[in-house]
């Protein structure tokens, strides 16, 4: 690249997100596979900002969402699976439950609408709004172990996001019992009529965003998917965008 | 109106003595054979002595046993109406527990059948299906609530009509020193799902009478079965059935079997599995 190319560090509307690491970095598009445009795009939902991070490709991050807050997670540099699991944020105990969520559901995919409940059956969260057309709840996180199944032995020394989520996790007291089922925003997880199912390439894009409302205080873990060998991350993972907005009134027409 | 106390004469310590040793030897419906070799239900082809579990579980009853690697498990629907949620783990360390979404993700394949290994979180094999005339099965939905079974039949509690999966898990996971944190998406047998093109489910319900799955122990297990209605059964009322349940001694999968290369990736799960097992000195 010429190395005078400015790299864009705010969205449209002029906001830089905080990043833990430089953004301009983290933004460059040098640093992921040829072509990658960022797009920070924005918040999915009105309503003040209350958080505004960007994730650094292959990290964690994790926030409380209190109810009422609605969290966007942008798909900065397209096709890039967010591994997300959702607990109350009072009690660990009770934390996201893919059963649950698709017994009631009705439906095997995550879409506009869609209760993301506990084990309790408890509503933790709603999607309110989302680009693209579906989102996967079956495929699971990927992990050093689970890679050696998929891929072979060789993929070991990779990093992964169930190693994402424990690190995450720990800075709660959770470990790998607290690890279940999970999100996987902008993940593309098809089930054929005969039950095959698989990751294929992805259906969301730079600048993609989904939004979801917490209907109780919770706590979000995000793996920024680190996965190099399925086309979750279109093999070339990029920084996600978390924002979360405040709680707006809601018509009780 | 004679009370079940007038047939009891328990007024001093031994006469309550008498009364209990009285019961000795009754039989019912649902109960565990012990030794289990005395089952009045063999499995075909099972040579009895090698029974180590014999049991017949009550419709919205549950169980639990800790099987050495190699157990072979039958579960057998009686009556067409049971069904059996499961969750496995490593009795030696049981945070390595049932992965549903790595069991479907990584053999790629959503529907569970024979040949289909059942994997921890770990990259190990915790169990395979070796056996299975059912075919409806499901590893989406889940089990019961208390919250869904409320709202369906107007009660949940184990002691009640209508139990609910997750608080029996609860009890039988309670008799393992694991408590409700230990307790992730399990999975069912004798009742299916499928998943149609735009994602609906669709409950396809049971085989009939008689089916029966088979699970090999690949590692030590913690095994929980709670026996009761499907949490997407569409039926009103709350369905289950008797559930029979033997183990007896067999053999973990390995070099040889038929399943231990049939597919690359659950080849290199037997390889963690059985490398897991040498280093342990299982």
């Amino acid at each position: 690249m010429t190395a005078t190319s400015p790299v864009v560090v705010t969205d449209a509307t002029g906001r830089r997100p905080y990043c833990p690491a430089d953004l301009a970095v983290v933004l460059n598009p040098a640093n992921y596979a040829d072509g990658t445009v960022p797009d920070l795009a924005g918040p999915l939902v009105a309503g003040e900002i209350v958080l505004d991070e960007v994730v650094p490709a292959r990290a964690p991050w994790s926030a409380v969402v209190r109810a009422g807050q609605v969290l966007t997670i942008v798909d900065v540099g397209g096709n890039q699976s967010a591994d997300c699991l959702l607990y109350s944020a009072e009690d660990t105990g009770e934390r996201y439950s893919v059963p649950d969520t698709i017994s009631r559901s009705g439906n095997a995919y995550v879409r506009t609408g869609t209760v993301l409940r506990s084990n309790y059956t408890n509503a933790l969260a709603t999607v309110v709004a989302n680009e693209i057309d579906r989102q996967d709840t079956i495929g699971g996180a990927c992990g050093k172990e689970s890679n050696t199944l998929r891929y072979g032995h060789h993929t070991m020394a990779e990093h992964g996001c169930r190693e994402n989520f424990l690190a995450e996790a720990a800075k709660y007291g959770m470990g790998a019992r607290d690890i279940v089922s999970n999100l996987n925003w902008f993940m593309n997880v098809p089930i054929e009529a005969d039950g095959t199912l698989g990751i294929v390439d992805g259906i969301s894009g730079p600048g993609k965003r989904v939004a979801f409302r917490a209907e109780m205080d919770i706590l979000v873990l995000v793996s920024n998917c680190p996965q190099m060998n399925n086309p979750c991350n279109d093999f070339n993972p990029t920084p996600l965008r978390m924002i979360i907005t405040a709680a707006q009134e809601r018509s009780h027409a | 109106m004679a009370t079940v106390s007038a047939r009891h004469e328990t007024d001093t310590v031994g006469a309550a003595r008498a009364d209990a040793r009285a019961q000795a030897g009754r039989v019912t419906e649902a109960m565990p054979y012990l030794p289990a070799s005395s089952t009045p239900f063999p499995p075909p082809g099972v040579e009895a002595g090698l029974l180590v579990w014999a049991e017949t579980v009550a419709a919205g009853g549950y169980t639990h046993k800790v099987l050495a690697r190699g157990s072979r498990i039958r579960l057998e629907d009686m009556t067409g109406e049971a069904c059996a949620h499961v969750l496995l783990y490593n009795a030696l360390e049981p945070w390595e527990r049932l992965n549903v979404a790595d069991t479907v993700k990584i053999p790629w394949q959503a529907y569970l059948g024979t040949g289909h290994p059942l994997l921890s979180g770990e990259g190990r094999v915790l169990a395979t299906i070796v056996a299975d005339d059912s075919g409806r099965n499901d590893a989406l939905c889940g089990t019961s609530t208390a919250a869904a079974n409320r709202a369906r039949y107007g009660d949940s509690a184990p002691q009640g009509p209508s139990p609910s999966g997750r608080e029996l898990f609860i009890l039988a996971a309670a008799k393992h020193g694991l408590t409700p944190r230990d307790l992730p998406p399990s999975i069912s047998f004798f009742k299916g799902v499928r998943v149609r093109a735009d994602g609906g489910l669709e409950f396809t319900g049971s085989a009939g009478p008689g089916r029966a799955v088979e699970l090999v122990a690949e590692l030590p297990l913690i095994v929980l079965i709670a026996n009761v209605a499907h949490p997407i059964d569409p039926r009103p009322g709350y369905v289950s059935g008797l559930l029979r349940v033997h183990a007896w001694r067999s053999a973990p999968t390995g070099p040889g079997d038929r399943y231990w290369d049939a597919a690359l990736e659950a080849h290199r799960a037997y390889l963690n599995t059985t490398g897991y097992a040498d280093a342990r000195g299982l």
